[in-house]
């Protein structure tokens, strides 16, 4: 335990908000972007290829005053199923949140297909989930599949 | 507020839906002039130009009383100004009772049906969906069977590409059928399909070789073209374009009953020879389109 909160310390600790662990070094970026933390007021701090026995590096985000929604916890979970959520109230633990892909991701992710009308109009886009277990989704508009790994965020 | 009532993909329509469908076009073939639609309009929008599905939903609306209005061609439209999908179908669904359109986009039909408050019939949405073309298809396979049920389906091209085929096996996967699957490697049928096959319980084997034993025990053989416009490698394309061509000779082993099917336009896949076998069925099948499209048109504006 006291190891672990040692590492903790690298980045400094929350009083009330939310703290996103075990992040894939690589994923941080697109977590952030996702969660629009760029445009964010509040303190948020990160780190970034930590040393972790589970993944080969991580990362993790402590957002100050700001508790994710479960709309949210689902974006978190379409780039990094693995992270862990911690909702932190008064320097405790208040709240572990159990990641699980949403049954349609709207607006976030591009359809790779650029013939997709999702790439051609001014429209959101709308994915469809076919199998969560092999994070399989399915574009709603021109019905191309596409797993997690291969998502891209829309700009 | 989005119509409820559109044809975009031919997965929407389980059996019973299917069936009533076919028997209103056999209703058609019997009599395609009924002016039922008097006083009615329908918008044929083409933003890709195709002659023979654009004739054929235009002679199904005429025989039926409507009167048609639309571009065949998106120079012809403001698309070339820089309008939007979304703001023309807004326009066209305030003159027209029901709107029949292809693009070159995928998906296109979808979301036109998610805008238009009258119905979106898709007559083909790029590499994605043709409903109806699986319709006219499902009504020669009964026509000439006298059947849905229990049949060998032979299928021989691209199946990795053509759309025809990948919605012909979801519609066929009401009928238990059984397929042979017979194409290149390089265009073998996408694992999703086989996959769904696998969870319908359906039955399939594949072969790279067209042959008289890969077709002797097949009621429908439905022959596909090689298209050119899906590759990316035209070598790839020359190696394969002329692999398949199907000729009297390897249908002298078939079954009597055995009918050959094909989308159109044909390349090289059918030998002219063959169009005199009174197994050759894909003129007719062409024609079939007519009634499965006057029972679409129909069945969407509730008459």
């Amino acid at each position: 335990m006291e190891k672990d909160a040692s590492k903790e310390m690298k980045v400094a600790k929350l009083c009330n908000g939310t703290v996103i662990d075990h992040i894939p070094s690589d994923k941080l970026f697109k977590v952030i972007s996702l969660l629009g933390l760029e445009n964010f007021n509040n303190q948020v701090t990160f780190g970034y290829n930590l040393d972790s026995k589970k993944i080969s590096k991580k990362a993790i985000i402590k957002i100050s005053d700001r508790f994710l929604q479960p709309e949210e916890v689902n974006k978190v979970a379409i780039i990094a199923p693995k992270a862990k959520i911690v909702m932190i109230r008064d320097y405790e633990v208040a709240e572990k949140i159990q990641l699980e892909l949403p049954d349609e991701i709207c607006g976030d992710v591009k359809c790779l297909n650029p013939k997709c009308i999702t790439n051609n109009e001014p429209m959101k886009t709308r994915f469809v989930a076919i199998n969560k277990a092999k994070g399989l989704f399915m574009c709603h508009y021109c019905e191309r599949a596409v797993s997690t790994e291969e998502m891209l965020l829309k700009e | 507020m989005a119509s409820e009532k559109s044809l975009v993909s031919i997965s929407q329509y389980g059996k019973d839906k299917i069936l009533s469908i076919l028997d209103r076009a056999a209703q058609f073939e019997q009599n395609p002039n009924q002016k039922i639609l008097d006083g009615k309009v329908v918008a044929t929008l083409f933003f890709e130009p195709s002659t023979r599905t654009r004739l054929s939903f235009e002679t199904a609306a005429n025989r039926l009383g409507a009167r048609v209005i639309g571009f065949s061609d998106a120079s012809t439209s403001s698309t070339t100004k820089g309008e939007t999908l979304k703001d023309t179908i807004t326009i066209v669904a305030n003159y027209a009772d029901v709107i029949v359109m292809r693009h070159f986009i995928e998906g296109a039909a979808r979301y036109a049906s998610e805008i238009s408050k009258v119905p979106i019939i898709n007559a083909g949405d790029g590499a994605n969906q043709h409903p109806t073309q699986t319709l006219l298809d499902l009504y020669s396979i009964r026509k000439t069977q006298g059947k849905l049920d229990n049949l060998k389906v032979a299928m021989v091209g691209d199946l990795k590409y053509g759309r025809t085929v990948h919605s012909l096996i979801n519609a066929l996967s009401h009928f238990n059928p059984t397929f042979k699957f017979i194409s290149p490697k390089v265009l073998e049928l996408p694992n999703a399909y086989k996959l769904f096959c696998d969870e319908k319980g359906i039955k399939y084997e594949e072969t790279s070789e067209l042959n008289e034993d890969a077709i002797a025990d097949a009621d429908i053989l439905y022959m596909t073209r090689v298209q050119k416009e899906r590759f990316t490698d035209l070598f790839e394309y020359e190696k394969v374009k002329n692999i398949y061509v199907l000729t009297n000779k390897l249908l002298e082993g078939t079954k009597d009953n055995l009918r050959i099917l094909h989308p159109l336009p044909r390349v090289g896949e059918i030998a002219d020879e063959v169009d005199q076998n009174p197994k050759a069925y894909y003129f007719q099948q062409a024609q079939n389109g007519l009634y499965a499209r006057q029972a679409v048109i129909c069945d969407l504006l509730g008459v």
